[in-house]
């Protein structure tokens, strides 16, 4: 979903601005209603055995991703945004999983294990 | 002297000022929660058989308060959009409806949650013990059946002089279900609805407990990240809701009639560090109050 056009100085062309925006906002209250649905759907999945443990945080952190995508693409735009901000946020990425890297490195240190 | 960008775009960036700067604060903030959320994955992961509590918070409280986060999302994109449609009245109850569902989640957090976990005990048991208690803790049948031991008996303490009273011997707790019929297949899992303590008060001698504590951030690891995490994620909750009181207060129709499309663009920058909230909310609820 792209982000909605800057307002229009021209009246003229502001009816077809609102009615884009309004097009957005049936978009907006669509994301809402499918993230509560996802929010009920991780909470029944919970209470379904899938065999062990991580299979059932692998699904319940799957829902969540999905969630998670939703907000980021529509509610903050990231589907339709500057090169510049993705730049920001593939070198965040990059970071956050060396961050996670660094903590399991601790894993093989004989002093904790 | 005016602040440059901070409606029309930077022509090297493509962006205004506020957005770039938002957006930096926020990979910050990934990094913040990411470093939190990766000790809590390792102290999982590391986490001795039957020290991983499981089932201990209240599922449909945690369940209301996604919902109403998810529902402050939307209203705050809708109050963004009403802006841009130069609704301003629209914006306002848009905006107001943001504030009430950021207050009614600290309220719960604070007023409900958090409390509730501080009048409740859990008795750890040492290894040599756990035989004696078999009766509150069916581990036979939990090993059999290849499940994590249980090594701990909760509720509600009924003599908490006990933990200070060294003269008394030995401490009296009304039980939670769970332990009133351990061997009963639907204990395994975690239930949906919070039952509290029941009225069978079992006997644990002193001399055979290795450790007492309520469930605060003392208790174990999980409680120790449950409040790290969920403190500063509600920190944030408040941060956001005192910002959006601003922008609803008398000054934002100051902003909005000299230029409304400045006000739009300081609630998106605010709107962004919103859903980045309820993002971080998105994980935290599945991994606390679900698995």
């Amino acid at each position: 979903m792209n982000n909605p056009p800057d307002v229009t100085q021209d009246p003229k062309e502001y009816e077809e601005y609102a009615h884009g925006i309004r097009k957005h906002v049936r978009g907006y209250l669509m994301v809402g209603a499918i993230l509560l649905t996802f929010t009920a759907v991780t909470v029944a999945l919970s209470y379904v055995n899938f065999g062990t443990q991580k299979a059932n945080i692998g699904i319940a952190m799957l829902v969540a991703m999905i969630k998670a995508g939703c907000v980021a693409a529509v509610f903050m735009h990231l589907a339709a945004e500057k090169r510049l901000i993705y730049r920001v946020l593939i070198f965040t990425g990059l970071f956050v999983l060396a961050l996670f890297w660094l903590t399991f490195l601790a894993w093989y240190n004989p002093v904790v294990r | 002297m005016e602040i440059p960008y901070t409606i029309s775009t930077r022509p090297d960036t493509g962006l205004w000022n506020a957005k770039v700067g938002i957006w930096l604060f926020l990979a910050s903030e990934v990094m913040l929660f990411g470093g939190l959320f990766s000790a809590y994955v390792f102290l999982r992961l590391d986490a001795q058989p039957g020290e991983w509590p499981h089932g201990l918070l209240n599922v449909p409280v945690g369940t209301m308060n996604t919902a109403i986060l998810i529902m402050s999302s939307v209203t705050v994109v809708l109050a963004w959009a009403a802006l841009k449609m130069r609704r301003y009245r629209t914006y306002w109850w848009y905006m107001l409806a943001t504030i009430m569902c950021g207050i009614i989640f600290l309220f719960v957090k604070l007023y409900y949650e958090w409390p509730q976990k501080f009048e409740h005990y859990g008795i750890f048991l040492k290894p040599a013990a756990l035989e004696k208690y078999e009766q509150y803790l069916g581990n036979n049948r939990r090993t059999e059946k290849g499940m994590e031991p249980r090594i701990e008996i909760s509720g509600h303490l009924h003599n908490p002089e006990a933990l200070k009273d060294s003269n008394i011997k030995e401490y009296e707790i009304g039980l939670d279900p769970v332990y009133v019929d351990p061997n009963n297949p639907a204990n395994d899992r975690p239930h949906f609805l919070y039952v509290p303590p029941t009225d069978h008060v079992a006997t644990i001698e002193k001399e055979d407990v290795a450790r007492v504590d309520s469930f605060g951030p003392w208790h174990s690891a999980y409680f120790a990240s449950y409040f790290t995490i969920t403190g500063l994620h509600g920190a944030h909750v408040l941060g956001g809701v005192l910002v959006f009181i601003y922008m609803w207060l008398p000054v934002s129709r100051k902003v909005y009639q000299r230029n409304p499309e400045h006000l739009a663009n300081r609630v998106e920058v605010c709107g962004l560090f919103w859903h980045f909230v309820d993002l971080v909310w998105i994980f935290v609820f599945p991994l606390f109050y679900l698995l």
